[in-house]
């Protein structure tokens, strides 16, 4: 393959893991104060068609992005008031939100089937786009993949060097102990399960206003769910997550590869790469169990009643 | 004001409220999007309620939504009582289907009850298999069976497309992505005269009564429920946690295999993609609405089989889309989850603690 190829393939790579990124991005926060929700999916749903939507009436992108950001928060907030506030099984909430999700993002988006928009465009920054191969690669994008790169050191700024980070971390691995040390358990967990919709709902702004410019129903294709196992890839850690972002970028491109390498192959059975990448790896990273154990948050999924001890 | 105090025990009581109080909030809700959406509530629950069971043909169609869904719940119920987050039972229905139906094509209006049963139990084998892969990798290697499950279901239905549009296609079908019709011969066994309903939904009962003896009147079935209880617990009793998870997996694959196979060899008497309109998934919201008892499981299945057809009505006979099936499905699933909150929880006045009333304060002087 010749370097112009490579190089477009790594662009198309960064491209599709963006989404996921943003996404595991959010809910690797949400894990870390030991909140589980695996309404991913639908959150996703809802901010893509949500954000298609803002686009469309407002002639906005921005102002598009900022309404998928308020869906995305919307539905973590009804996550919330379920697991938060009434205690519910994280496990059970989050797949209500999907289905929820999934069927709402489905009504609410009917009419908007068919239409188009015109995406972000790519914004080249001056002299660093220049430079061979890495310019293209990483300074000549849309604004929202330039916003991914900027979350991922936010984030890893604000869990390691401020006392959010700290708060946040103590809420996941011991929320009595945060409790009695007077943190507002529930709280933080209500904060950060809206900075988790928030950041869904962006990751389906990406699939809808820039990756493909329109609506439809279950554009996501399980997305929020690869984006979960991520987190659980990454051990919890930011840097990891980057990596598996774009490895899973590059499986789920794996069949343009394979047709340009002049591979015949039914569609539908390449369709699956992402799926069977996406186990193969959680088989590959869970057998270290001691390991596992270690990483994963200690409250992870139980909920917290600071009446009930 | 009324403020949640902690339940010092369970509520019973609640516990068989909570689904019916439920079901009641989440038909108000969707009165009031109905009203939203210009139409007469009173209407929709008519389509919604009262149609589905109005006259026979209905009946017999509410029979062909509801069986899938309860053969699938039954499983997965006994799948959460023991803290297996089966969420593959839609996987496992599609690939039981392919593999009932890659039998099927080739059977002939001749072929005997061998080949009958060889073409069900092709689909329940398959089902099974496919809930015995995430098992597998959860007992050797911790792989989360939420996560895998899901991606079992993306790789079930990227199987089902391919066998459609390759090797079970019909030769003579014009390129339609559809196999050919099934023969007679591999047809399941009507239940009535006329319509399209079948004996599955008879299998599906006796089989949740006797999921639900086995729970609550024999030993596997309370170590099963002490083990979804406490597992510790379990493990200190000597009970075999990894028998236990692999029969309760495979039971579930098995049953929703089952649903594939008689819904290719049933109703739609051949394989198309659509062969489940999310059936699999809303087994889960049938599974918890029936409390995760196979009994229970029963008029669940049923009540969510009418509001599948209620939506196929509804589309007819208000011009609503499909689509408002999930939207009603997730709703209430909400309501059941945030309805538990009772059973752990009562309601009691506020009362204004530590806040002596100046009345008091001046019997005391007065005392004094």
């Amino acid at each position: 393959m010749d370097a112009v190829l490579i190089q477009s393939l790594f662009i198309a790579a960064l491209k599709t893991g963006t989404p996921l990124l943003i996404i595991a991005l959010g809910e690797l926060i949400c894990e870390k104060t030991g909140v589980l929700n695996l309404g991913q999916e639908g959150m996703m749903l809802m901010g893509a068609m949500a954000g298609f939507a803002g686009a469309m009436v407002s002639g906005s992108l921005f102002i598009g992005v900022l309404v998928a950001m308020f869906a995305g928060m919307m539905m973590a907030w009804l996550f919330g008031i379920l697991t938060l506030t009434l205690s519910a099984n994280q496990v059970a909430t989050g797949l209500a939100l999907t289905i929820f999700g999934t069927g709402l993002s489905a009504f609410l988006g009917g009419s908007l089937v068919g239409s188009t928009i015109e995406g972000f465009k790519p914004i080249a920054i001056p002299l660093l786009s220049d430079i061979p191969f890495i310019g293209p690669l990483l300074f000549n994008h849309d604004i929202l993949v330039y916003t991914s790169f900027a979350l991922v050191g936010i984030a890893w700024w604000a869990l390691h060097k401020t006392r959010a980070g700290l708060v946040i971390r103590a809420v996941g691995e011991n929320p009595h102990s945060a409790n009695a040390l007077g943190i507002k358990v529930i709280k933080v967990r209500y904060m950060v399960t809206l900075l988790g919709g928030a950041m869904a709902g962006l990751a389906g702004a990406y699939m809808s206003l820039s990756y493909t410019p329109m609506w439809m129903e279950n554009m996501t294709a399980g997305r929020g769910w690869i984006a979960l196992a991520l987190v659980v890839f990454a051990s919890w850690k930011v840097g990891y997550l980057v990596l598996g972002a774009y490895l899973f970028g590059f499986t789920s491109i794996m069949h343009l590869m394979m047709q340009g390498a002049g591979i015949d192959i039914s569609p539908n059975l390449l369709a699956m790469t992402p799926y069977v990448a996406t186990i193969v790896v959680m088989v590959l990273l869970s057998s270290n169990e001691i390991r596992q154990k270690l990483a994963t948050p200690m409250s992870l999924g139980k909920p917290f009643d600071p009446k009930r001890q | 004001m009324l403020r949640a105090q902690p339940r010092l025990e369970s509520s019973k009581l609640m516990s068989w409220l909570s689904p019916f109080i439920a079901v009641a909030l989440t038909m108000i809700v969707s009165s009031l999007m109905f009203l939203w959406l210009d139409v007469d509530p009173l209407k929709a629950f008519q389509v919604f309620v009262i149609m589905p069971f109005s006259d026979s043909y209905n009946l017999g169609e509410l029979i062909i939504k509801s069986t899938p869904l309860m053969l699938c719940a039954i499983g997965l119920a006994l799948c959460y009582r023991a803290n297996m987050w089966n969420i593959g039972a839609e996987g496992q229905l599609l690939i039981g289907a392919v593999a009932s139906s890659a039998i099927a094509v080739s059977a002939t209006d001749d072929a005997g009850f061998g080949t009958y049963l060889l073409t069900i139990g092709a689909g329940v084998i398959a089902g099974a298999f496919w809930a015995a892969i995430p098992t597998w990798l959860n007992r050797r290697f911790h792989t989360n069976i939420i996560l895998t499950t899901i991606m079992l279901n993306y790789i079930g239905l990227y199987i089902l497309l391919w066998a459609v549009h390759g090797p079970l296609r019909d030769p003579s079908g014009f390129g339609f992505p559809e196999s050919a019709m099934f023969a007679d011969a591999v047809m399941m066994m009507p239940l009535l005269e006329s319509g399209r309903a079948t004996i599955s939904i008879v299998i599906a009962i006796v089989i949740a009564i006797a999921a639900g003896l086995m729970l609550f009147k024999t030993l596997p079935g309370f170590k099963l429920r002490v083990m979804g209880a406490e597992r510790s617990a379990a493990k200190y009793a000597g009970f075999s946690e990894n028998k236990i998870v692999w029969l309760v997996m495979l039971f579930a694959g098995a049953m929703a295999g089952f649903a594939g196979a008689s819904e290719v060899m049933g109703p739609i008497g051949q394989l198309v993609p659509s062969v489940s309109p999310g059936y699999g998934y809303a087994a889960i919201i049938v599974a918890y609405l029936g409390r995760l008892n196979p009994v229970g499981v029963i008029i669940a299945a049923l009540f969510m089989g009418a509001l599948y057809m209620g939506s196929d009505l509804a589309q007819i006979e208000l011009g609503l889309p499909t689509a408002v099936t999930g939207l009603f499905q997730g709703t209430l699933l909400f309501f059941l989850l945030a309805c538990d909150f009772l059973i752990y929880y009562r309601f009691v006045p506020k009362r204004p603690l530590r806040k002596p009333s100046s009345r008091s304060l001046i019997n005391e002087e007065g005392a004094a």
